[in-house]
């Protein structure tokens, strides 16, 4: 018998203290005053906006990957992906000189080619999982390999340089500020608010949330899955497409090691913002959250002289497990 | 008397159990009734070592024992049966059969001895399975029967089965009464609970009835009539089960289904459904009554001419049934129909979604139609924010039902409506059919339980191996006529 809960007419809700919901707010207030404590400089307003506009491309691709994850699915190839567009916004951005110049034009044109091939990757990724009938782990570990080998290919074992002139076009999309607020901070604003509205407000949002939590009553509740589960992986591809955007002109290259591991710290920023990794509840502000603990905790490493900085992907795995374990305490009693 | 229970208390949050006695005998079957959240499962619980009271003694052979855990019990020989089974379905039979005590040469598993013993319980038993079966690949029954192997295999001396018949057909529970017998002959004490009564009655020497965690009586099964269990059960008297069955207003047909073939499980099935009729689909489980019905509303492939409404259309998706008015509900309501890890209102409002999009989702809409569900259909849980998978199987049963209504379907197909559900919900969920059928709805029923069948419906249809044998109407509605026909004995059926 399945009664565990006395029956009684429904009273409204009562407010109570959930640590899974405060969980990733407290850790990162702890990091913050770290921080502080440990050098004098970390919350000034100049390393803020740095720490945060660092954390712009991946939290992007986090976003992404929350609506991903919440339908139950998996995305590992973003990394690889990222670098790949990169490369090949570089390849089409520089051929297009001699005819468009060395304008907004082409920098237009890369973005639009940046958003269109990313979400083509992502398309690739969902119709293998959906039409294809293959385990988004395995689909994405394949994709992961292709991508990788892609950008290794194109830049034949070397870099990619984006011309110097465009470049210098390129460059306010990283480095430029609208009313001293950097330009990737307010893009990862915007998509990160919109993305929250879409997740809790949306038919979409709520879709995916029930494909995640239970496949059999989505499709048992008239909703199509596997076009909802197709369009969270068009969304992540768009979504790299739009972080690669904001990380060309950062650096005006690409290579074989651009974007390595990225996806550890999407995944991982996803899960400490509570979001479920079997799927079925996601919730973007959390993500946001995890990306600048993430990124955070690169900061103070590098602000302080005790640990070394090179271990800052030790602390990254070790906060996903440990996500994970806080994550138990949300089960379905029984 | 191998097991004992004398002034068993439980509290949770709130007392469940009352100062319940209760005692198996050697060789005798105890039937425990109630409705959902009498106390049954606690007190199961609390025999056979899951919980430990909260005061009060439990008895093994006379001496009061504390069990530390159902391992502890099941080394006394007390065996619980889970309702939903505890099978690991990627493994072989025998392996499950003996998972936690194998069988061992040396250090190596004795596989000759353990497949060897595991195909003698299995042929005491008169099931034909395979010990190097997986259990992914049996029947719901024969699981069953694998599980009662299993307790044998730990020479269970205290059989405690929850709802055993809760997913068999008739014929299937009677091999498994057969089966009791067998066991009861051999001196096992068998507790047993089920919602059905008539069943209870054929089987049981002694009957107790719990009712809100208080032993309302233990009598010889003799003494009691189906009836007088059912009163003391909800304390009051139930002999109206179901409503009575309206006249039809018209003979208007809204629903023309003409040779739908389901492949491989449906061959040509042809009915039609009349404006404000319930119509009864009986037949065995595995007879195609729900493959029929999902390839109705496009959840499965099928090949046939529909005609909803006089026009003659094609369905090949569930959202292409809900434009035109058609809804189905689930048999599997925990698998297929509700969000277990999810609240009551997003569940609600899942297949009705466009109702409260206006661009955004208008969540107070949403509430506004919990409130409304909740008051139409009676549900009942501890706040809003409870999880579904919280609820008991009556108050999920009816959230299902609010949900499927709310994208007011014109034709409502309801897949056993009252599938481990107390008696007394049942009456209410009777009472919603009866109401919708009133409103002009059309509704077909499926359902495994005879009672159910005869006392909703206005027409039944008989299906036997995927082909419709049957239809009976009026007075010729039987249970006879319907199980000659299950069985394939009647009909278009015949062979």
């Amino acid at each position: 018998m399945s009664s565990t809960v006395s029956e009684q007419p429904v009273r409204p809700t009562r407010p109570r203290f959930k640590f899974s919901v405060l969980g990733p707010l407290l850790a990162l207030v702890l990091l913050v005053l770290l921080g502080a404590m440990l050098n004098a400089n970390f919350l000034t307003l100049g390393n803020v906006m740095n720490v945060v506009a660092r954390a712009s491309s991946i939290g992007v691709i986090a976003i992404g990957a929350t609506f991903v994850i919440t339908s139950g699915g998996l995305d590992l190839s973003v990394g690889s992906m990222a670098a790949f567009v990169a490369g090949l916004t570089i390849i089409i951005m520089n051929a297009a000189v001699p005819v468009l110049g060395t304008g907004l034009v082409v920098v237009g044109l890369g973005m639009l080619a940046a958003l269109v091939v990313g979400a083509a990757g992502g398309a690739a990724n969902g119709i293998l999982v959906t039409a294809g009938r293959i385990e988004p782990f395995i689909v994405t570990l394949g994709t992961l390999g292709i991508f990788r080998a892609l950008i290794t290919f194109l830049a034949n074992g070397g870099t990619l340089n984006l011309n110097f002139q465009v470049a210098d076009a390129y460059g306010p999309v990283y480095a430029g500020n609208i009313l001293g607020v950097p330009v990737p901070i307010i893009v990862f604003a915007v998509i990160a608010i919109a993305s929250e509205v879409v997740m809790r407000r949306t038919k979409f949002g709520r879709h995916a949330a029930a494909i995640g939590s239970n496949e059999h009553v989505a499709r048992y509740s008239a909703i199509k899955v596997d076009r909802v589960r197709l369009l969270t992986y068009v969304l992540q591809g768009a979504f790299v497409g739009i972080a690669t955007i904001l990380y060309v002109p950062r650096f005006g290259s690409a290579n074989s090691s651009t974007a390595v591991l990225w996806e550890l710290q999407a995944i991982a920023a996803v899960i400490i913002g509570g979001t479920m990794l079997k799927g079925g509840f996601g919730r973007i502000w959390g993500t946001v959250v995890g990306v600048i603990i993430l990124e955070l905790i690169g900061n103070i490493l590098n602000l302080q002289s005790v640990i070394s900085p090179y271990l800052n992907q030790a602390f990254q795995g070790a906060i996903i497990i440990v996500a994970v374990l806080l994550q138990r305490s949300r089960k379905v009693g029984d | 008397m191998p097991l004992a229970a004398t002034a068993v208390s439980k509290d949770f949050a709130v007392r469940v159990l009352f100062d319940v006695d209760l005692a198996l005998k050697a060789g005798e079957v105890h039937a425990l009734i109630g409705e959902n959240g009498a106390g049954k499962s606690t007190l199961m619980k609390i025999l056979c070592g899951y919980q430990p009271p909260s005061s009060g003694k439990v008895l093994i052979d006379g001496v009061e024992t504390v069990l530390a855990d159902s391992a502890a019990a099941e080394a006394r020989g007390i065996v619980l049966i889970h309702q939903e089974f505890n099978l690991a379905e990627q493994l072989s039979v025998v392996a499950n059969i003996f998972l936690g005590q194998e069988m061992r040469r040396g250090p190596f598993l004795d596989t000759k001895a353990m497949r060897q013993r595991a195909r003698e319980l299995l042929d005491e038993l008169e099931t034909p399975v395979e010990p190097q079966q997986r259990i992914a690949d049996l029947s719901v029954p024969q699981r069953q029967m694998v599980e009662i192997a299993k307790a044998l295999a730990r020479n269970a001396r205290v059989l405690v089965m929850d709802e055993p018949t809760a997913v068999l057909t008739a014929r299937e529970s009677e091999v498994l009464f057969k089966q009791v017998a067998r066991l009861k002959a051999q001196g096992v004490a068998i507790l047993y609970t089920s919602h059905k009564l008539d069943e209870v009655k054929a089987i049981a020497d002694v009957v107790t009835v719990l009712r809100d965690g208080r032993n309302v009586i233990t009598a010889p099964a003799a003494t009691l009539s189906v009836d007088d269990m059912a009163r003391h059960m909800v304390g009051r008297d139930v002999s109206d089960l179901f409503p009575p069955k309206r006249t039809l207003a018209s003979s208007e047909i809204v629903l023309d289904v003409d040779r739908l073939t389901v492949p491989g499980h449906v061959e040509a099935a042809s009915f039609a459904l009349r404006r404000g009729e319930i119509l009864g689909f009986a037949g065995l489980v595995g007879s195609g009554r729900t493959e029929l019905m999902e390839g109705v509303v496009g959840l499965r492939t099928a090949r046939g001419r529909l005609t909803v409404n006089g026009k003659p259309t094609r369905i090949r998706s569930l959202q292409d049934a809900s434009r035109l008015g058609l809804a189905y509900l689930t048999e599997d309501r925990k698998g297929h129909g509700l969000l277990l890890d999810k609240q009551m209102r997003p569940n609600l409002t899942l297949l009705g979604l466009d109702r409260f999009v206006h661009g955004l989702i208008d969540e107070r809409a949403e509430d506004r139609a919990l409130d409304k569900a909740i008051a139409d259909f009676d549900i009942r849980a501890p706040d809003r924010a409870v999880l579904v998978g919280n609820l008991s199987g009556g108050n999920q049963q009816k959230l299902l039902l609010a949900k499927t209504m709310l994208v007011e379907p014109d034709i409502v197909i309801i897949d056993e409506p009252t599938r481990g559900i107390d008696i007394g919900t049942k009456q209410q969920i009777y009472g919603f059919i009866d109401r919708l059928a009133g409103m002009g709805k059309s509704i077909i029923v499926i359902s495994s339980e005879m009672a159910e069948v005869i006392g909703l419906s206005h027409r039944v249809i008989v299906m036997h191996a995927g082909r419709i044998v049957g239809e009976l109407e009026g007075a010729a509605i039987g249970e006879e006529a319907i199980v000659r026909h299950a069985m394939g004995l009647e009909g278009a059926g015949r062979r």
